[in-house]
């Protein structure tokens, strides 16, 4: 076999260890397994290639390149705080969208500089169309991806304010953007040669940065888990066209598989929300608070520790609802010590968790994880509401939106339809809240007003750590 | 290559990429998509042959390394984050 179809032969090798890898992710128990197969694929694809082409002159190059990225990895890895792992994914969704808008970048710069004379002798001087179009594409998804994702991570981390902005003619705006990266697109891609394509190029590469600012922009903190889903099917889609430009098929599958798997997830964030992925990006939703929210019975009635204690301590079953506020008050270590206890204390002891919970898919999994909740405590809304009006009490830790009863009996609710976890027919629910204000998405939430709720007021760690007191004393 | 062949590739890969991943539970939402984030860092073979291929210090080299840096970033960032988060999903009991 000449040595192309070997480095070919092994490509395939990584390519299978990726589908695996991402096949054993499908259970908990294989899933590490999986990760680390699936690394091993790289690895095989990263030193093949290093094998294959041996002009060694930028070697220098190469060893600096990988270390510094490797050195920033490993410790962005290793710091990183598992409540802020939504900002960390949309970092790398980010540099991996660069990364594939610079591979594009730097195969058609290299025919502009053969072109003036700058690379001397090599004789590529010109690009076909097919290369030229797939070049436009990894610079225009790569472009988006990675404003897109800085953006949202600006949004996440608190750098940005969460809402969603909306100013007039916003649409109309991003549509003359698109249109410019059409266009600009199709005239580059139809004469790759001529003179006026290198102001072409740039000008897409400008407007496709614009682009992924100006489209997350509008969009509100509560759908982040829905945007960096897309983010991420972005990045893979970028490596993707990256491939067909440098005609590799390595690229081509692990872009496609990641292309693939973050479409699935924000389509799964979507039907968690009884949105569209339009929807999502187009309706600005959460940008104008919503005044009453319809009808408002009865007030918000508190409870004290002690009180909640008593409840509690005659609770035979006993469902925990994470949100997002559960992340931000670092409680999650809190709750699994009362959860122990109340285990202890003869409860069943559930933690239901909605698809959207957090910022980003499986988010609060992750936590509790991290506080040794063993995984088969977790259930997804599906298994817990059935079994609803048979628990004594659910507490409901900075979750809002996905506990909210309008969604079920209030049309004029902006989120009428949306799958919730019924925690209003448990016998009692807790509501563990900051203040009395509306949540991140700016609905008031009908659950608080409920005949059988009962407000818990205070940041959540403190309130859990005193009910844990209680019990101890 | 053949440009037919690559996109005979990617259409069965987007497939595969389907059917494989509408399995994968939602707890573990977040590990596959830090891990495939890591994946998605396969654009390293790209800039390697950018920063490789093109002679030193011309712009298309420069981009290359640029691009190299980033997708190790993403590559081996994402594939130890990903360890890290599954080392902590556990079964009752077990450690």
């Amino acid at each position: 076999m000449e040595m192309s179809g070997l480095i070919n032969f092994f490509y395939i090798v990584s390519a299978i260890l990726f589908v695996l890898g991402i096949k054993m992710l499908g259970s908990a128990t294989t899933a590490r397994r999986g990760n680390r197969l699936s690394s091993v694929g790289m690895l095989i694809a990263v030193v093949v290639t290093l094998i294959d082409k041996q002009v060694f002159d930028s070697w220098i190059w190469i060893v600096a390149g990988i270390g510094a990225g490797a050195v920033i990895g490993f410790f962005a890895a290793k710091l990183v705080k598992m409540t802020s792992m939504p900002e960390m994914v949309a970092l790398f969704n980010g540099f991996g969208g660069l990364a594939s808008m610079f591979v594009g970048w730097a195969e058609y710069q290299k025919v502009v500089d053969a072109k003036s004379g700058i690379m001397g002798n090599l004789s590529i001087a010109s690009i076909d169309h097919f290369t030229a179009s797939v070049i436009f594409l990894a610079v225009f998804i790569g472009g988006i991806t990675f404003t897109g994702s800085m953006y949202a991570w600006g949004k996440l981390s608190g750098k940005i304010s969460g809402t969603a902005k909306i100013f007039t003619g916003q649409k109309a705006f991003n549509m003359i953007i698109v249109l410019g990266i059409l266009i600009t697109g199709i005239l580059y891609a139809s004469a790759p040669g001529a003179d006026n394509a290198y102001g072409l190029f740039l000008a897409f590469v400008v407007l496709s940065l614009l682009l992924g600012i100006f489209g997350v922009m509008p969009i509100g903190g509560g759908d982040m888990p829905v945007v960096i889903s897309l983010l991420n099917s972005c990045s893979g889609l970028a490596a993707c066209a990256a491939g067909f430009v440098i005609q590799n098929n390595v690229l081509i599958v692990a872009g496609c598989l990641v292309g693939a798997s973050g479409l699935i997830l924000s389509i799964i964030m979507c039907k968690a929300m009884n949105r569209t992925i339009p929807n999502v990006l187009f309706s600005g939703f959460g940008a104008t608070a919503q005044k009453s929210g319809g009808k408002q019975e009865g007030e918000m009635k508190p409870m004290s520790n002690e009180d909640a204690y008593y409840v509690l301590e005659a609770a035979s079953s006993v469902v925990f609802v994470p949100g997002y506020g559960m992340a931000v008050a670092q409680a999650q270590h809190a709750v699994k010590e009362l959860g122990e206890i109340l285990e202890a204390n003869g409860a069943e002891v559930r933690y239901a968790i909605h698809p959207v919970a957090g910022r980003m898919p499986g988010h609060m999994n992750v936590l509790l994880a991290e506080a040794d909740v063993p995984y088969e405590q977790l259930s997804e809304m599906d298994d817990v509401n059935p079994i609803m009006s048979t628990i004594d009490v659910a507490i409901v830790i900075g979750a809002n939106d996905v506990v909210n009863p309008a969604a079920e009996d209030d049309p004029s609710s902006p989120i009428y339809g949306m799958p919730i976890i019924k925690v209003f027919e448990a016998k009692t629910v807790f509501a563990l809240k900051r203040g009395q204000g509306a949540g991140f998405s700016g609905l008031v939430n009908q659950l608080f007003f409920r005949e059988n709720t009962r407000m818990l007021y205070g940041d959540a760690k403190a309130t859990v750590t005193g009910l844990v007191g209680q019990f101890k004393s | 290559m053949d440009i037919i062949l690559l996109l005979f590739i990617f259409t069965l890969a987007a497939f595969l990429g389907f059917e494989l991943i509408a399995k994968v539970p939602s707890q573990l939402h977040t590990p596959l998509m830090s891990g495939s984030n890591a994946i998605s860092g396969i654009t390293i073979v790209g800039a390697i042959l950018a920063t490789m291929l093109n002679p030193q210090g011309t712009t298309a080299m420069i981009l290359g390394f640029a691009a190299l840096v980033l997708a190790t970033i993403n590559v081996v960032g994402g594939y130890l984050v990903t360890d890290r988060m599954l080392a902590m999903f556990k079964k009752k009991g077990g450690k």
